[in-house]
């Protein structure tokens, strides 16, 4: 599945500037890992040994994963993935 | 340097008081690359804490969506501090996820919700570096 996903600004230095990039894969954990080919160092900014990073957001269309199946989160053809890192702190 | 308008300074010191002793949370928004604030946008803290602040992740989509939609930035992303001075904390630093945001930070220390003296500082937080910034105030804050 060819999915668009947009790229928050800090982790545009790994796209080259750009802020929509196309990647495949059937689930959400599919796509991270082919993020991760053509964008190297994606991955680890959006995962740890848990999965999903706590301070990172990523919508399937309108949804929070965490609310659908995470990383396990199936993809169709023309869904829109956003990542957003979380506005947070202490 | 953050150069802001009264009025918008006040509307965040006035949300800060609002919500304290819980941390209060929000957005000036701007056209995007011109690093000026113009849009106040207050959020709900979804941590509702005095110690951690959080934009509840289905706001933080539609906010995102919408500063697109009008070609927008977050100029600026502000929180309150309800018991410390208003410098960042080690997890605002672990957090900051907006390198070309200016960091405001707001202390409600001395007088909580009441009018009174209160701490207004600016900061860049990028790559885990905190650098504070002077702050210009311009206009009148009743306008």
């Amino acid at each position: 599945m060819s999915v668009e996903v947009r790229v928050p600004t800090i982790l545009r230095t790994l796209t080259g500037g750009e802020k929509v990039v196309t990647a495949n894969g059937d689930t959400l954990a599919a796509v991270v890992s082919d993020l991760d080919v053509s964008y190297p160092g994606m991955g680890a900014r959006l995962l740890d040994d848990s999965g999903l990073r706590r301070f990172v957001n990523i919508y399937v269309n309108d949804e929070d994963v965490r609310f659908l199946a995470g990383l396990q989160t199936q993809i169709a053809d023309h869904d829109s993935i956003t990542i957003l890192p979380a506005v947070a702190g202490g | 340097m953050l150069t802001i308008r009264a009025d918008l300074l006040a509307a965040m010191v006035s949300h800060a008081r609002a919500d304290h002793p819980d941390e209060a949370c929000g957005v000036i928004a701007g056209p995007s690359g011109s690093d000026r604030p113009e849009r106040h946008i207050p959020m709900l803290n979804a941590a509702r804490s005095p110690t951690f602040y959080e934009f509840d992740s289905g706001d933080l989509l539609a906010l995102y969506r919408e500063l697109d939609e009008r070609d927008e930035v977050p100029v600026v992303i502000y929180h309150s501090h309800t018991a410390t001075e208003a410098y960042p904390s080690r997890t605002d630093v672990a957090l900051a996820g907006e390198p070309e945001a200016h960091y405001v930070l707001i202390s409600t220390r001395e007088t909580g919700p009441a009018e009174g003296p209160f701490e207004f500082r600016s900061f860049r937080i990028a790559d885990g570096v905190v650098t504070e910034e002077p702050v210009v105030v311009e206009g009148d804050p009743t306008h």
